[in-house]
């Protein structure tokens, strides 16, 4: 079943130190105008590991470098500096052929299920062709039989093979993206919002689906959404992005009853929920997230923060353990107890 | 509070909304009855398909071809809506009842300065501003900065000279909210607002919209798929399911003790952060086309607890003052 180094001790994906940017400067309007860019720092210094068998769920606001850094772990994106382990393997190190073999093991699941398939392809085309890729099927029967017994693997049946995209609604679609992604029988799948697009009822399907299949197949998720219950719901530890940075992290129950870093307790009493009817005081959240062109000095949530002191507004915080395997990276931290009360 | 022996300010009755499509007629909106009261904010619930923009899309008439009303009647404050001249239909939007649109940047016109568009509906509607044409142009530019300020824009008699396309996405909606209040309707309806938007801005623009409905004591139909909004912000809620209206109560009654399969369903699929570790159950199969429907409960194909006699038409039945079910087993409790 498993190759190439998976099966070595230790986190399945260890990421330090990765660092994205972009550089305005690289674009054609800027080479030709030689005009000064500006770098748009999306991941900042960000470490953290994915255990086997783990979801590790990612939150934040839109533009906070939580697609990127999905992206950026797979080498969908490549990084400016730091390192990718996978399977105690270096990714960032690997040339072309073997980055190939590679993306046998880590696969992705996409956000809009309209946008990620061809809709001149049908179903048996779009979810056999990593096999065709990667040479995994010996003849067409064998391709043929391969990929419908995936497809039944993500609920949908035999007969849907010779349809195209159009004929599906968007929670079969989003099933035969799933199918995709797992036809490899991969380790590692980055879920990049992948039920933010369906009807409630649908994405109560796909959640329990992919739920499903983790079990079944010991898979491991990089799991990416703006919706803080589905988190709840599938993460065994949370990670919470703030403008490319890791502001807090640990086990999804010590971060989502527990959080010690404004942001997070801000994000979170944002949440309406429905057990609790009637308004409530939110955490003062003022204002839109900064621009990432030009991230704030010190720590990057002072301006928002409604605890800020002098030293946030200079001095950027370090993650500090605030609990059993539990970090915040906040210059408050051990004065800040319940903020939301 | 709601007074509730007065006449609602907006009552529909038997309203039907067809599209005549190629493949036959879809009747997105089958037979809907509600009221919004004075004051009051009203959550309609349902997924896509279920027929709520259509709705009241309806009662602002703005149903386009093929689309049509097939039957049914509309009134605002007391005052039949269907059949009325686009003209005084025109004159009633923006200054009696205001739509917000789902997508802010779509619904904005990218080629006009928000300032442009704000001031249009002020010179349009706003009855109380002074004729003469200087006077009248330093009023209404007060106005909009009032507005403005009113949303939570900051320094905006700068920002006004701004287009749609130089705000962030919460900023847009605050803007077509402002445009929305801007002559003090009576009646909002927000469709979807906070749908594209993270929770920090969602809160944001949610409390602003409670804010200003006490402040001008107007009503609010606040129209989202997010139950967790409607526990939030809404005194009653109205569940839609294919086209028709499938519950209705307070927003207590209905959240703590669904009557209807689809409700009961809708309400065990969505996870929810204070009860980690609860196994959510979704809804099997999806929501069925809308052309030639069977004559019996739309959501037979999905429900877990069907019997013999919902192969026929469910009427609405009532369970208590205000409360009603379209289902031949409401009155058994949660299954």
């Amino acid at each position: 079943m498993t190759t190439m180094g998976t099966r070595s001790p230790g986190p399945l994906v260890r990421v330090r130190n990765l660092v994205k940017h972009y550089d305005t400067r690289r674009g054609l309007f800027g080479r030709l105008t030689g005009r000064a860019g500006v770098l748009v720092k999306a991941l900042n210094d960000v470490s953290f590991d994915v255990g086997r068998g783990e979801t590790l769920g990612l939150i934040g606001e839109s533009g906070c470098g939580k697609s990127t850094l999905g992206r950026a772990v797979l080498r969908l994106h490549e990084p400016t500096s730091g390192r990718v382990e996978f399977g105690g393997e270096d990714v960032t190190a690997l040339d072309a052929d073997a980055l190939k073999e590679m993306r046998r093991k880590m696969q992705i699941i996409f956000q809009d299920p309209y946008a990620s398939l061809n809709p001149r392809r049908t179903v048996a085309e779009i979810v056999g062709l990593p096999l065709k890729l990667h040479g995994l099927a010996r003849n067409g029967r064998e391709l043929r039989d391969k990929t419908a017994a995936i497809v039944e693997n993500v609920g949908l049946k035999t007969a849907h093979l010779d349809r195209f995209p159009h004929q599906f609604s968007g929670g079969q679609r989003q099933r035969i993206g799933i199918a995709r992604a797992l036809i490899l029988n991969p380790d590692f799948i980055v879920c990049d919002e992948p039920v933010s697009a369906l009807d409630v009822s649908i994405q109560a399907q796909i959640v329990q689906l992919l739920s499903d299949l983790k079990r079944e197949m010991g898979l491991t998720y990089l799991f990416i959404s703006h919706d803080i219950a589905v988190i709840g719901y599938v993460s065994d530890r949370v990670a919470v992005m703030y403008l490319g940075e890791i502001v807090e992290m640990g086990p999804a129950e010590a971060v989502l009853e527990r959080a010690r870093h404004p942001y997070t307790q801000s994000l979170l009493s944002a949440v309406p929920e429905i057990d609790r009817p009637g308004r409530r005081r939110h955490v003062a959240l003022r204002g839109d997230l900064p621009s990432p062109l030009s991230p704030p000095p010190g720590c990057k949530f002072h301006t928002r923060c409604p605890l800020a002191t002098d030293i946030c507004r200079t001095v950027a915080p370090k993650p500090t353990a605030v609990g059993p395997d539990h970090t915040a990276a906040c210059h408050l931290v051990e004065d800040n107890v319940e903020l939301a009360s | 509070m709601t007074d509730t022996a007065s006449r609602p300010l907006l009552e529909v009755r038997g309203l039907r909304t067809a599209f005549a499509t190629r493949n036959g007629l879809v009747r997105a909106v089958d037979g809907v009855d509600l009221d919004v009261r004075q004051g009051e904010c009203l959550g309609i619930v349902g997924e896509s398909g279920s027929g709520k923009s259509v709705t009241f899309a309806s009662v602002m008439g703005l149903v386009r071809s093929p689309g049509y009303i097939e039957g049914g009647s509309i009134r605002f404050e007391g005052r039949e809506l269907t059949g009325l001249a686009p003209s005084e239909m025109r004159l009633l939007r923006g200054r009696d009842i205001a739509m917000t649109m789902q997508d802010a940047l779509t619904a904005l016109n990218p080629a006009l300065t928000v300032g442009e568009q704000l001031t249009e509906v002020l010179h349009a509607h706003d009855g109380t501003l002074p004729r003469e044409r200087r006077a009248r142009r330093i009023a209404v530019r007060e106005r909009a900065v009032e507005m403005m300020r009113l949303v939570g824009i900051p320094s905006p008699e700068t920002r006004l000279g701004n287009y749609p396309h130089e705000f962030s996405g919460g900023m847009r909606q605050r803007i077509m909210i402002a445009i929305a209040l801007a002559c003090r309707p009576k009646l909002l309806i927000a469709d979807e607002p906070t749908t594209a938007l993270d929770v920090t801005i969602q809160a944001q623009v949610l409390d602003l919209i409670a804010d200003i409905r006490q402040e001008l004591g107007m009503s609010v139909v606040l129209i989202t798929h997010d139950l967790g909004v409607v526990a939030e912000h809404c005194d009653r809620v109205m569940v839609m399911y294919a086209g028709q209206v499938v519950e209705t109560g307070t927003t207590r009654q209905v959240i703590a003790d669904p009557r209807h399969p689809y409700t009961q369903g809708l309400l065990n699929s969505i996870p929810r952060l204070s009860m980690r570790g609860r196994r959510i159950r979704p809804i099997d199969g999806q929501v069925p086309e809308l052309i030639d429907l069977p004559a019996q409960c739309r959501f037979f194909g999905r429900c877990a607890v069907r019997l013999e006699p919902c192969k026929a038409e469910i009427a609405m039945r009532a369970m208590a003052e205000g409360r009603m079910v379209r289902c031949v087993r409401a009155g058994e409790g949660e299954p």
